[in-house]
């Protein structure tokens, strides 16, 4: 009679394969964090000439001269202009957002969710063909419908509306930017909207009041949090727009990139560097200057978006909690 | 104290006056609410129809298949872009899905420590990262050290967008598996890779597919790392270490000339582009997406809004 052996395994010991297994999933976990770091060192080592060159004075100055032999580089102008077109882009885009989630987070499904299906969609449309409807579409409508009218009422008197009104400028760019941060913001607005608990609407509707005093007692103190980090995300991905707004921006360089007006051609730090970047020769300091406003938006982007991260998820975990409770 | 006919008709009337007040500002934040919604709607309806209705004069059989003619001339086509476009997006797949995925596991399988909680951070810091920054990483580690444009420095830089976008899908649809299933798995004997494989993963399928589709989508349309990476070419591909096309870059060149034949030329590739973007994207939504709590209602719902 043949015995049948049984073998148990160790208890407590893992098969080998499983740990081959983990390890891989732990590499390829690890990845982001090599990346990360690998980005930023490669970014700051290929960016130093410039920092040894010129110091801190590279992110005040102002001149930007690629011609050999008369090298001047400032980041300032990009900066300032990157700043600009995303805070203008926040300004127009935000309380549209935010009326868009009040509408999708309050209307019955069959009506809230196509509509916000179609908002979600400016999503997917991809950055160059933004760039392209608005060079050739947006820009003229805009030029002439808006920005002429304005130019001619207030030119003279506000320093604003000076400059000629010609379409590619930060206004339009900016208009641009918020048309494409949209869809994130409502889309975050009304999911943190869609957080309050039913609880608070009702009793607001209990004290009598209509729908916009029900958002004002019940909705926004409690998704604040949530709806600035919201704004914010949409903020960071103003910032590192890059094709959109170089199509529309204008391009200008060095102290004319300084906005001064809505009306008058910019530049901001991702456009430098998509309009230059090939052309600029890895032997001079142009290219460690393009690296180093690369850096620059870099950070500027992090910070942003840590912040975002930050407030909308604590706005989430709140709400979970209340959920349960 | 008591309160006379009179008062009671005063307060009668303050209230009357005030409620009216009231309904009639709710009565307007509905209206601008709703045209909240519209306004936003425009641009896209606008575009859309300005892409096919401009475009599709543009399109013809050698427009798709012919390498550009000479610049201004308006003869040739899009052929090596689209091409370009193609390959780009494979290799990039290729390399940004597996560790995306794999990434994903990792997160959702043996994410309840200290390092997991780091990554997810930088998973979500890093899909906010501007892309073009992206493209000059890939330009310093890969094109400054071989010393030319590569195919590969452009599929790696699309890839960077990829794999986080990916990592974070993954984990989110691998944590709505249900634990019993993977106590099933142990309780049969099997190995921890072999549940992972053959039990969550079949039954997290449709939304680890949905996440790939939907990063597929988002580099499809990318730009800004390609210029730097694979510069833009007019021949079809011949070899990895030279430039190759893409479709947004010939998109961005035509925009660039003067001509109108090149505009009508960039509205074609627009369209063929936003065919294949939106395409994959509606696509992904119709067949895969339970849109209240499907993967991408809890992406929304974790902060996360990967740009499509």
């Amino acid at each position: 009679m043949a015995r049948i052996k049984l073998k148990p395994e160790k208890p407590g010991r893992r098969p080998i394969a499983d740990k081959i297994f983990k390890i891989g999933a732990t590499v390829a976990g690890v990845y982001v964090l090599v990346m990360v770091t690998l980005l930023v060192f490669q970014l700051v080592s290929e960016s130093y000439p410039i920092w040894e060159e010129d110091g801190l004075s590279f992110i005040t100055s102002t001149d930007w001269n690629a011609v050999d032999g008369r090298e001047s580089f400032g980041a300032l102008p990009y900066i300032l202009g990157t700043l600009v077109t995303a805070s203008l882009a926040m300004l127009i885009g935000v309380p549209l957002s935010i009326g868009i989630a009040m509408f999708i987070s309050d209307a019955p499904p069959k009506i809230g969710g196509p509509l916000g299906f179609l908002v979600e969609l400016l999503a997917a449309v991809p950055s160059v063909i933004y760039g392209l409807w608005g060079l050739f579409v947006f820009r003229l409508y805009f030029k002439d419908w808006i920005e002429k009218p304005l130019h001619d009422l207030f030119g003279d008197s506000i320093f604003l509306f000076s400059g000629t009104p010609f379409g590619l400028d930060i206004i339009t760019a900016s208009v641009i930017l918020a048309i494409m941060i949209i869809p994130t913001v409502s889309a975050v607005s009304r999911e943190v909207m869609k957080a309050v608990p039913q609880q608070q609407k009702e009793a607001a509707y209990m004290l009598g009041a209509t729908k916009w005093e029900m958002f004002k007692l019940a909705v926004f103190p409690y998704s604040k949090t949530g709806l600035i980090g919201a704004s914010i995300l949409g903020l960071g991905r103003a910032v590192g727009e890059t094709m959109a707004v170089t199509m529309l921006i204008g391009n200008a360089t060095g102290i004319a990139a300084i906005p001064s007006s809505l009306f008058k051609p910019s530049q901001t730090m991702s456009s430098i560097i998509a309009n230059e970047f090939v052309e600029a020769s890895p032997a001079s300091l142009h290219l460690p200057a393009l690296i180093a406003v690369a850096l620059v938006l870099l950070l500027i982007a992090i910070a942003i978006n840590v912040v975002a991260h930050f407030l909308v998820t604590r706005m989430m975990n709140v709400k979970e909690g209340a959920i349960n409770n | 104290m008591t309160t006379t006919n009179e008062r009671r008709q005063e307060y009668r009337n303050l209230f009357k006056q005030n409620v009216e007040k009231r309904l009639l500002v709710d009565k307007a934040v509905r209206i601008v609410v709703f045209a909240c919604v519209i306004i936003a709607i425009i641009p896209l309806g606008s575009i859309l129809v300005e892409v096919f209705k401009n475009g599709i004069s543009a399109i013809s059989y050698e427009f798709l298949t012919e390498t550009p003619g000479s610049i201004g001339s308006g003869e040739g086509g899009i052929g090596p872009a689209i091409q370009g476009t193609l390959i780009i997006i494979g290799l990039s797949s290729l390399i940004g899905v597996p560790i995306g995925v794999m990434s994903g596991i990792y997160l959702s399988e043996y994410g309840d420590n200290r390092l997991a909680r780091s990554i997810r951070f930088f998973n979500d810091v890093f899909m906010e990262f501007p892309s073009i920054v992206l493209g000059i990483f890939a330009f310093l580690v890969i094109v400054l050290i071989l010393g030319h444009f590569s195919v590969w420095a452009g599929a790696f830089a699309l890839s960077l967008i990829m794999f986080p976008i990916v990592a974070r899908t993954t984990e989110e649809s691998l944590k709505m598996v249900p634990i019993t299933y993977r106590e099933a798995g142990t309780a049969l004997g099997l190995k921890k890779w072999v549940i992972t494989f053959r039990i969550v993963i079949s039954a997290a399928k449709s939304g680890m597919i949905t996440g790939i589709l939907l990063s597929v989508s988002r580099i499809g349309g990318e730009t800004a790392p390609l210029i730097m990476t694979i510069l833009g070419s007019s021949q079809f591909f011949s070899s990895m270490d030279v430039p190759m096309d893409a479709l947004p870059l010939r998109i961005w060149r035509l925009s660039l000339l003067p001509y109108d034949s090149a505009q009508l030329q960039g509205w074609g590739s627009a369209l063929v582009l936003i065919i294949i973007i939106l395409g994959i994207n509606l696509g992904v939504r119709y067949f895969f997406a339970n849109r209240k709590n499907g993967i991408l209602g809890q992406l929304v719902k974790k902060g996360i809004h990967a740009k499509n």
